[in-house]
């Protein structure tokens, strides 16, 4: 295993080593802090599903030529639409139309990937391959963090009242289906920017993983927002460290980064750990 | 004056109740009372257009779509999630929101109001506190601080009382009545007839329709309430009353 030293040696050398972790360290953060509206709304299951629910408008993005982020994105609001659709016009509960849409699209993208390429491409797709991150998708994942901070910056008070109380947004008349749609486009393109650092399958992780840990640490908003992406930017710097020197696939080693994060969090932070607990229970045993 | 029209709402196509009208005056406090299922929540919910529905409302003749700033709402705590990192002055704050549209966030005269909304329910001090780490009646007050701040013509509470101790719920009626004495209309779900007397100028009575509307003097009667509850319960109630 290289040392931290040769890490950092190679990072001075190898232009798709900076790359890569550019790449990953903004992915974090922009995970990070869409992951915080996802798992304060309850929608984790929804983030796993519109995730998966982009593979088939990659690969017909892929078969046109056009860019990845829109047909994603094309299919990621249409996965969405369904969801809704289904859980509002039958008698579905919600998760089950998740499970019935994104295994359909799922499915789809998968074989429309595996005709359109070679299964080494899927292999990528599904996995992520950060160190071929080119300059192209360096740029289109800055453009993509500046669209995140931007939507946050801009609608944090409606993103923040329709997470925690939406029936009041709707009692004053914020159009509440504007917000979600609106957070669902930007799941989706979140998703295309953490395709090649953490692959599809694993996307969900990013967005769950550090936002609960900042949750166990915080009770204000703004400070689990900041808590989370940082922690997912730590996770993405050491889990590429990882796999660069253990040769491991860079979206399962950054993804366990992040669920040891949470572990030691678990145990240790005070909001909702584990020794907390412990010592409430001792202290009613005493 | 909040004027419902000919409203009907049904869930999986069973009516709730059908082509219900009903005005609520200015300067009183209104609770609508009834058994469980009644449809009273139903009625607030339809009325604000939280659930689909037929018919309109109205304030002062202008659709309820176009004036919902002039209306609060202080829903049932029950759906709340009290784990979310928001603070007891962050909750009050929210009820600028409405007025303040969107992009624009809450400057220091938004603040100004929401502390003294704190101050007017004895809970500034909580100010900082998680949400989470406040009573059952210290949450409602929080709410209703939430809704002195919206400033509105109209304020509606859906079971406000439920589970708080007595404390809260003197100091929640002593805002409601502030309110009725500044001309606002107040309209209250409710479920103690108890306190039905004490409480509320008018009253509506339902149960999947209106039962009676009208002043408590008039309405609370032991026919009206055998109506829309049962026999037993309204012999119990009225021979007490009438005992004491």
């Amino acid at each position: 295993m290289a040392s931290i030293v040769e890490f950092m040696h190679a990072l001075g050398h190898y232009n798709f080593l900076q790359s890569a972790l550019i790449a990953a360290i903004m992915v974090g953060i922009m995970s990070g802090i869409i992951g915080s509206f996802i798992i304060l709304r309850g929608m984790s299951l929804m983030g796993d599903a519109i995730s998966h629910s982009v593979l088939p408008g990659v690969a017909v993005a892929y078969m046109l030529g056009v860019n990845l982020l829109i047909g994603a994105t094309v299919f990621g609001v249409i996965a969405a639409l369904l969801i809704g659709f289904v859980a509002a016009n039958s008698k579905l509960k919600n998760d089950t139309a998740i499970g019935i849409v994104f295994s359909a699209f799922f499915a789809l993208g998968f074989i429309l990937i595996s005709m359109a390429e070679s299964s080494t491409n899927l292999h990528h797709i599904l996995f992520g391959n950060v160190l071929a991150v080119s300059d192209k998708d360096l740029v289109s994942t800055v453009v993509v963090l500046a669209i995140v901070i931007l939507f946050v910056v801009i609608l944090f008070k409606e993103l923040q009242i329709t997470s925690f109380d939406e029936v009041f947004a709707k009692s004053y008349g914020l159009n509440t289906s504007i917000i979600h749609y609106g957070l669902m486009i930007i799941l989706t393109l979140v998703t295309v920017s953490a395709l090649q650092t953490v692959g599809i399958i694993l996307i969900v992780a990013m967005l769950i993983t550090p936002a609960a840990t900042a949750f166990l640490w915080t009770n204000r908003l703004v400070y689990m927002l900041v808590l989370s992406s940082t922690i997912g930017a730590v996770a993405s710097i050491i889990g590429l460290y990882l796999s660069y020197t253990m040769n491991w696939a860079s979206g399962p080693a950054i993804v366990l980064v992040a669920a040891i994060i949470f572990l030691l969090s678990f145990i240790i932070a005070p909001k909702q750990g584990f020794i907390t607990k412990l010592g409430v229970k001792n202290v009613k045993e005493d | 004056m909040l004027q419902i029209n000919d409203l009907t709402v049904a869930y999986s196509n069973v009516p709730v109740f059908k082509d219900l009208s009903v005005k609520f005056a200015p300067g009183k406090i209104t609770g609508i009372i009834g058994p469980n299922g009644a449809g009273k929540s139903t009625l607030i919910k339809g009325a604000l257009g939280l659930v689909r529905h037929s018919g309109q409302t109205t304030l002062d003749g202008v659709g309820v779509n176009r004036v919902r700033q002039k209306i609060a709402y202080v829903e049932q705590r029950a759906a709340l999630d009290l784990t979310f990192p928001i603070s007891v002055f962050e909750v009050v704050l929210t009820g600028t929101y409405g007025k303040l549209g969107l992009f624009k966030s809450p400057g220091r005269e938004e603040k100004e109001a929401a502390r003294n909304a704190l101050k007017q329910v004895n809970l500034l001090e909580f100010e900082h506190r998680q949400i989470g780490e406040l009573s059952g009646g210290q949450l409602q007050r929080v709410f209703v601080a939430r809704a002195i701040v919206q400033q509105a013509d109209v304020v509606i509470l859906d079971e406000p009382f439920v589970g708080i101790d007595m404390k809260s719920e003197e100091e929640i009626m002593n805002v409601l009545r502030g309110w009725r004495d500044d001309g606002k209309s107040i309209i209250v779900v409710h479920h103690d007839l108890n306190k039905v007397a004490a409480y509320f100028d008018d009253l509506l009575i339902m149960n999947h329709g209106i039962i009676a509307h009208g002043p408590v003097a008039t309405v609370y009667t032991q026919e009206n309430i055998q109506q829309a509850f049962s026999a037993d319960l309204s012999a119990v109630l009225f021979n007490k009353m009438a005992g004491a």
